[in-house]
């Protein structure tokens, strides 16, 4: 008796039917991930939309008030949290690893690190959330940079003492031990002054009297003029050195020259 | 001059021992008689000639210049035009010099007969060559010069005999560290969570010795090896740059925001990418160094400066055979 036969297809079916909706019922029952938001927000940012949103999304990881949580205590919903604490660091920090999309976690069990996730706070949430930060401690504020007054060529320079041998000559990011890289392409200017500045997660941080601001304007620039390099060969190969150069070798002046042998040479002929 | 007479040599042993047997000339020949072509002969003799002037030019010029100021364009010409003019003498000897016939038969397997032959053929289709000793032996020589120029960047293993220059450091106790700009480098200027590059103040820019890697961490996580109890006052900390794998500037710094979940402070070598852990003194964690960053004890002077209170830990650079004993440092 063959179980192709419809007879037997059809309770197959029903049964994959069911599983397909048992599915759809329990995904819908797992507890919503994304920002949790009171129900009517204010027209404009304030520092009370601040508090509620902090409460709601950060203070499971960095505690109340700012006050961090170094030995994993299970929070709300029975969950782990651990994070640094918020007091002191301004509305440098806040802004920069909101705007980046770094915080909040997309997946709270996951390592934090330079990677860059969907923001799904709006601009008036990301102001009031700042604000929030910036009062619970005196802390630096945001930066305001201009890379039109800087140098481009002092920022290649600049760069590749300060920047390039983390994030390589033309910012496309690496690898360090232990330690993953971002490219710097498209960042905006002040999230690239609020990096060097703060030292986000394993990067370290440069001082106005290591960097000061008219050379991050310079190395701002530069960083800016690497999404756009001028490939004096003509193609950049993504920029990232030599492997993709050695690949040019490998890949496609060999088989040119094999071609050449091709013509070259000449056929043996069987009889 | 001294390769000219090698080559001399050479010709003049290729006319002796010439030795011309008729035996062969009464078998019946399978590849036909070639004409003798003299004027390839000699286009071929020139090629190789100046083959091996390109190599001793490569030798030449690798050997004169020093490494800053290599003419990298003039070693290209030289090992390119070596080995095209090799690749135009084996083109000319195959082209004009060797009888060819085209035949058809697979490679004879077992039949002795068919591999006489085979062995036959090839003899006989160098038969237009006349002067076949003299060809090998310019061959020979321009493989050679060749290869002595492949063989040319031995001059840059170092150091050779005079190690003494690798047991001096401009580093004496009480030397200042300054920036790059020969600034003074105060203990509170250097903050935490970020790296600096020192200077011996006195010392010329290229004194590998001079550079050091300064890093402040917190004094009770310090654990450094016995009797470097005094080294990191305040926990600044100061180690030679040059890393000790293959001598690259230790330009990476590592280090935690959030300790729970991030590892420690790490200096990283970009070349190789050696971790020398701060914590320890220096040692080793990922990498290929052989042995610990060298560690300079700091001391805070008066006006808030850091001065060095004596000479590094242990030999700076990348390693070598006595890299390991024990210097004979100046004044500690």
């Amino acid at each position: 008796m063959s179980i192709l036969r419809w007879r037997n297809l059809r309770w197959v079916l029903v049964a994959v039917l069911l599983e397909a909706l048992g599915t759809a019922a329990v995904a819908v029952a797992q507890p919503q991930s994304g920002i949790v938001r009171p129900t009517s927000e204010p027209p404009k940012p304030s520092l009370q939309l601040g508090a509620e949103l902090y409460a709601g999304n950060c203070s499971t990881c960095h505690g109340i008030a700012g006050s961090g949580i170094t030995k994993g205590r299970l929070g709300a919903g029975h969950i782990l949290g651990e994070g640094p604490p918020l007091r002191g660091v301004g509305a440098r920090a806040a802004d920069f690893y909101l705007r980046m999309g770094f915080m909040p976690l997309r997946n709270i069990y996951s390592q934090p690190g330079p990677l860059r996730e969907r923001v799904l706070f709006t601009e008036k949430e990301i102001v009031s959330l700042v604000k929030y930060v910036a009062s619970l401690g005196p802390g630096p504020g945001i930066p305001h940079p201009n890379p039109a007054q800087g140098n481009l060529s002092k920022g290649l320079q600049l760069f590749t003492d300060h920047c390039a041998g983390c994030h390589q000559a033309l910012a496309r990011g690496g690898f360090v031990t232990g330690a993953l890289v971002p490219p710097l392409q498209t960042l905006t200017s002040r999230q690239i002054a609020e990096a060097v500045r703060i030292g986000p997660y394993l990067m370290p941080r440069f001082s106005r009297t290591q960097i000061s601001d008219a050379d991050l304007n310079s190395i701002i620039k530069y960083v800016q003029w690497t999404n756009h390099p001028n490939n004096h060969g003509g193609w950049g190969i993504g920029n990232i050195g030599p492997i993709p150069e050695g690949l040019v070798t490998w890949w496609i002046a060999i088989p040119l020259l094999l071609i050449a042998c091709l013509f070259v040479g000449r056929r043996i002929r069987r009889s | 001059m001294r390769l000219l007479r090698w080559l001399l040599v050479v010709l003049s042993l290729g006319r002796l021992g010439r030795r011309r047997t008729q035996a062969q000339a009464d078998e019946q020949r399978i590849v036909p008689k070639g004409s003798p072509d003299r004027g390839a002969e000699n286009l071929v003799l020139v090629l190789l000639a100046l083959a091996i002037l390109f190599a001793a030019g490569f030798l030449f010029v690798y050997g004169w210049f020093a490494a800053p100021s290599m003419p990298n364009e003039l070693l290209g010409i030289a090992l390119g035009g070596a080995l095209a003019c090799v690749g135009g003498a084996l083109l000319v000897v195959g082209k004009r010099l060797v009888v060819s016939e085209e035949l058809e038969d697979e490679y004879p397997g077992d039949n002795p007969d068919e591999q006489r032959e085979v062995v036959q053929i090839i003899h006989e289709s160098g038969s237009r060559i006349t002067r076949k000793r003299l060809l090998i032996g310019a061959g020979t020589a321009a493989a050679g010069a060749l290869g002595v120029a492949a063989l040319a960047p031995a001059i840059s293993l170092g150091p050779i005999w005079d190690t003494g220059p690798l047991d001096r450091t401009p580093w004496r106790r009480g030397t200042r560290v300054v920036d790059e700009k020969g600034k003074p480098i105060s203990a509170d200027d250097v903050l935490h969570y970020t790296f600096y590059t020192g200077f011996a103040e006195g010392a010329p820019k290229e004194d590998m010795a001079s550079y050091l890697v300064i890093v402040r961490v917190d004094p009770a996580k310090l654990h450094l090896p016995p009797g470097r109890g005094g080294w990191a006052p305040d926990g600044i900390l100061a180690f030679s740059k040059i890393c000790t794998h293959a001598g690259c500037a230790i330009a990476l710094y590592r280090k935690p925001t959030f300790t729970e979940v991030e590892p420690n402070p790490a200096l990283v070598c970009p070349c190789h990418y050696s971790t020398f852990d701060p914590y320890t003194g220096g040692t080793v964690i990922y990498g290929p160094a052989g042995r610990p960053l060298p560690q300079l004890p700091l001391e805070i002077d008066s006006d808030g400066n850091l001065r060095a209170a004596g000479n590094f830990s242990a030999r700076i650079g990348p390693g070598w055979w006595n890299v390991r004993s024990k210097p004979t440092y100046g004044v500690s």
